[in-house]
């Protein structure tokens, strides 16, 4: 492995079930910080859904994503960036979600793009 | 500049192999490097050596083969998504009792280490997703 750090974005933009998506983003996620890379989040579009608590997943016989989810501080990912107009279009309110986020406009999710090295979107 | 290719839709469901394909040959005529190919999700699909599309359609499983072998890419499908999938090489079909396997030659089974890797040698990652 190379000594040389780079950002890493992983933008998450669909729902955490109907596809493997969220699952499959959160697993690099899980990797990228044992390379001990600098990492942030960003959930967009329907990506804003995998915030919510209480996922009730054996109901549709699939694996609970939110719990996973809170597994992300242990793993000291704690840049999580959110959508804010992706929250509004879906009646989410930021208190809804239990997880420390930071709202991002338009213009804050161009600049957060700028400043990665690499962006890996799911 | 050093590239790195990861592809996430199936061949034939989405555009994301053909698309890579296309944009990885581009790469290469330009004369940059391509550090790596990694497959993941549905994408590993796309090193099935058993795929058989119709003689008037691209096959591409062997189209990324070939570029392989062509420029030495590193073409690596990633190990946990595969094997859900039954894209199998003979070392998983061995240790998973299955009777085939069906990973072309040209194609390696790794961990997602080898996209994070990928991530921080290249100068670029991009994604075709599904």
């Amino acid at each position: 492995m190379s000594d040389s750090k780079k950002s890493f974005l992983i933008i998450n933009r669909k729902a955490p079930y109907g596809s493997s998506a969220a699952r499959d983003a959160l697993d690099v996620a899980l990797t990228i910080s044992v390379f001990e890379q600098p990492l942030s989040l960003l959930f967009l579009d329907d990506g804003v859904l995998q915030l919510l608590p209480e996922h009730n997943a054996a109901a549709i016989g699939q694996k609970n994503l939110s719990a996973n989810l809170a597994m992300l501080e242990m793993y000291d990912i704690d840049q999580l960036y959110v959508c804010s107009r992706a929250l509004e279009q879906r009646g989410i309110r930021p208190s809804d979600i239990k997880l420390n986020i930071t709202l991002l406009d338009q213009n804050g999710i161009a600049t957060l793009i700028k400043q990665q090295d690499q962006v890996l979107s799911f | 500049m050093i590239f790195s290719i990861v592809i996430t839709g199936a061949p034939y469901s989405s555009q994301a192999s053909a698309s890579a394909l296309q944009f990885s040959k581009s790469v290469l005529k330009l004369g940059h490097r391509i550090h790596r190919v990694f497959f993941y999700a549905d994408g590993v699909h796309s090193g099935s050596a058993l795929a058989t599309p119709p003689q008037d359609e691209r096959n591409i499983p062997a189209e990324w083969a070939e570029l392989a072998r062509e420029h030495e890419l590193d073409l690596v499908v990633c190990i946990a998504a595969a094997v859900r999938r039954g894209v199998l090489d003979e070392n998983e079909a061995r240790r998973y009792e299955k009777n085939g396997h069906n990973l072309s030659p040209d194609f390696n089974l790794s961990g997602l280490g080898q996209l994070v890797e990928a991530g921080i040698l290249s100068d670029r990652v991009v994604t075709f997703g599904a």
